[in-house]
């Protein structure tokens, strides 16, 4: 961008500087400020945006950083005076017995939330594609889900899936089915915020998904049409490989939302019952809100590993991306 | 090469962010405004969203501003958002001028260094119950004083007792109550509801139980709080209680009770209002301890403290505040309200006149105790989570009461 468009602007500025009197007010303002140095202008598009970005997200990283490294009571906590400990947060953090099964969660969580959510996205995005009649209004009432707020879809969730009352166990005892305990249960609590979370999900892949499908050009179709490929092949051939990109960057940002989801969880199960839908994210809130004794310090380390984890699938997707563009 | 820098770029900075976004426990800067320019404004927060402008709560805020000559402002958060917003303001050195929160953070704000105590606020202390005002207290001094006490007991539905024939003066002990239980189950109805949830409310539920069986706090795993714990687990294996108490609130518990099936529900004082409107005719019973007697349940209900300020100047005037909320006249408006008993004997007596069905709750609050009491002050918090984590692993099935009972006290050592 600087080499190719300043030369020019120099010459025009200076041509116009004269005449300024003439020109509209808003042109007025944002001539001035170039003749000086090509360099000021670039600072002046730069301070507002680096302004923002140390105010709203380097700041409070530093800060949920100096939180995990120091040993906050709720004294030391109002009076700022917390004594610096170095790593002893994440030591404790790591010896917790809640660690093990939090990270198994968090795993199993991400993972099989991903993997159906964009197996399911990918398969309604084809799905739509065809474009039926009414297949606009049915991809819009696909979206409901995202649309929801999540306290509202989440407590609904919970309602159906409760115990004794729930509008889930019911149809199982129509069907002749044994009830099950899908919240309270320890083998099940799990299962269910993950089917919770790939619903709401769902809808988001669904349209990065369908809007990469339109990218891709029909007369390939057509041509592999002619070459005789059946419908199978044609999905496998043609557009899982030229969906790729598109898959690659729904399938971070998929991973950065669910490792976060905090709501859902927490509305529907509180976690339990006795940690066995602990994630992460649940954890770092429990640590540091959900107790009347605060722990701010091993809930902020609890946090950052959550960061260092998106930021680790964030810097291999950089890496896959430069290799493709190379290649 | 421009895009795709750009790209990673936002890509790096997204996920970095959106991932804090989750967790982020700092800093939360101290948007809310608590002094405003003039030292005329005089801040209130409480624990009461429920009330809107133009409520008798607000109203009596203002009211008791313009008599001590200032402006009041005032906050309703909801109650377990408090503490931690109390903390950040004191943090940044905006704490409110009244805080009035429930009582077992009290002595954790004590310990953090933001409360007065009664010897700088002038609080008058001396007509309450000193069960209710031990709450308030921790290394001998005293940080606040209640607004009203509330506690738990049985509310029990009369019709469906009647059809299992079971007479509730039969209801003494443990054992007796596990009988109504079964009798009601045997004639098709349900037996008991009440909250187990994994939060504080879950100990809060529990506590008369593990009280009533001779267990004390400093001692988790004894066989006596195995027993406790048995009981409820008992009760969920026989179906006697739902399963859905492992996550029930106290409102949602009460919303089951109030479909008309249950004989049974643990709840507390301030349902009072929505069991008038409930449309069954109910009772109330107090919760019975193991063999037989009445079982202390915890106190709960809000203390109005004073915040710490750096402008001591304020205190004059907010004593004046505080001794309006805290007058006989008022404390009746206020736990009328609230449908709350009352922290002194004078005024409570006014409310049973006015409203016999407040006599068992009365009889409560009077054998009740408050959760931090024992001088376990900021210990509390610590052997509660331990608490409401064992009573889900048993009631849950993923251990046994003992097993989950010795990892708890384990835990809190």
């Amino acid at each position: 961008m600087k080499q190719t468009v300043h030369p020019p602007e120099h010459r025009s500025v200076r041509l116009r500087n004269g005449a300024a009197h003439a020109a509209p007010p808003p042109a007025r303002t944002t001539e001035r400020r170039r003749p000086v140095s090509p360099q000021w202008a670039a600072w002046a598009f730069l301070t507002p945006v680096t302004l923002y970005l140390a105010l709203f997200y380097a700041y409070p990283l530093y800060r949920n950083l100096d939180l995990s490294l120091r040993n906050y009571t709720v004294r030391s906590f109002v009076q700022g005076d917390a004594p610096f400990t170095g790593l002893e947060n994440y030591r404790k953090v790591f010896d917790d017995p809640t660690f093990a099964p939090a990270l198994l969660h968090t795993v199993v969580f991400t993972g099989v939330c991903l993997a159906f959510q964009y197996a399911i996205g990918l398969a309604l995005a084809v799905f739509f594609n065809q474009h039926f009649r009414l297949s606009a209004t049915l991809r819009a009432l696909f979206l409901v889900p995202w649309l929801l707020p999540l306290i509202v879809s989440a407590s609904t969730w919970s309602w159906m899936l409760n115990s004794d009352s729930g509008i889930v166990n019911a149809a199982l005892h129509a069907l002749g089915l044994d009830p099950v305990n899908w919240l309270t249960s320890p083998s099940w609590s799990l299962t269910s915020v993950i089917i919770a979370n790939i619903w709401i999900g769902v809808p988001f892949n669904l349209v990065v998904l369908y809007s990469g499908l339109q990218s891709i050009p029909s007369g390939l179709y057509e041509a592999a049409a002619l070459d005789g490929a059946g419908a199978w092949r044609r999905f496998w051939s043609i557009t899982f490989p030229l969906l790729r990109p598109v898959s690659a960057i729904t399938l971070l940002l998929g991973l950065v939302y669910t490792l976060k989801v905090f709501d859902i969880i927490w509305i529907m199960t509180k976690g339990g019952p006795a940690d066995a839908s602990t994630t992460f994210a649940t954890w770092s809130y429990q640590l540091g809100f959900g107790n009347l004794l605060p722990a701010f310090g091993p809930g902020a380390a609890v946090g950052n590993l959550l960061v260092v984890a998106a930021l680790a699938f964030g810097l291999l997707y950089m890496r896959v991306q430069r290799k493709q563009a190379y290649s | 090469m421009h895009s795709t820098s750009r790209r990673r770029l936002a890509a790096v900075a997204l996920s970095t962010v959106l991932a804090a976004a989750g967790t982020a426990c700092s800093s939360g800067s101290g948007s809310t405004d608590t002094k405003g320019a003039d030292s005329g404004t005089y801040t209130i927060w409480d624990p009461y969203p429920q009330f809107a402008k133009g409520s008798a709560w607000v109203k009596l805020l203002d009211a008791c501003g313009s008599k001590a000559g200032v402006k009041v402002k005032r906050t309703g958060f909801d109650t377990s958002d408090l503490a931690n917003k109390t903390l950040l303001a004191a943090q940044q050195g905006n704490s409110p001028d009244v805080l009035i929160v429930d009582n077992p953070v009290v002595s954790t704000l004590a310990e953090a260094g933001v409360l007065t105590t009664t010897d700088e606020n002038k609080l008058d202390t001396s007509t309450v119950d000193p069960n209710l005002l031990a709450a308030g207290q921790s290394d001998g001094k005293t940080h606040g004083t209640p607004i009203g006490a509330n506690t738990l007991a049985l509310y029990y539905n009369k019709k469906v007792l009647k059809e299992a024939g079971v007479d509730v003066a039969s209801i003494k002990d443990w054992k007796s109550l596990t009988t109504a239980l079964e009798k009601t189950k045997k004639a098709g109805k349900k037996g008991i509801t009440f909250s187990a949830i994994g939060t504080e409310e879950g100990s809060f539920q529990f506590l008369p139980w593990f009280w009533g069986s001779g267990a004390a706090l400093t001692d988790l795993d004894s066989p006596a709080a195995v027993s406790a714990l048995s009981l409820w687990k008992g009760w969920l294996d026989k179906g006697y209680a739902p399963n859905s108490v492992l996550n029930n609130t106290q409102t949602t518990s009460w919303q089951e009770f109030a479909s008309g099936d249950y004989a049974f529900a643990e709840n507390g004082t301030w349902q009072l209002a929505a069991a008038k409107k409930a449309g069954f005719d109910y009772g109330v019973l107090p919760i019975p301890a193991t063999g037989g007697g009445n079982a202390a349940a915890p106190t709960g209900g809000e203390f109005v403290t004073v915040p710490v300020q750096s402008d001591t100047g304020r205190y004059a005037t907010t004593s004046k505040l505080t001794a309006c909320l805290t007058s006989n006249t008022n404390l009746y408006d206020t736990d009328t309200t609230l449908s709350y008993v009352a922290p002194t004997e004078e005024v409570r007596n006014k409310q049973v006149a006015a409203d016999p069905a407040l006599g068992p709750w009365v009889d409560a609050v009077k054998a009740a105790k408050g959760r931090t009491s024992d001088d376990l002050g900021t210990k509390y918090p610590k052997i509660s989570e331990q608490m409401w984590k064992a009573v889900q692993s048993a009631l849950s099935g993923s251990k046994s009461p003992k097993d989950a009972l010795t990892s708890a006290q384990a835990a809190v050592k």
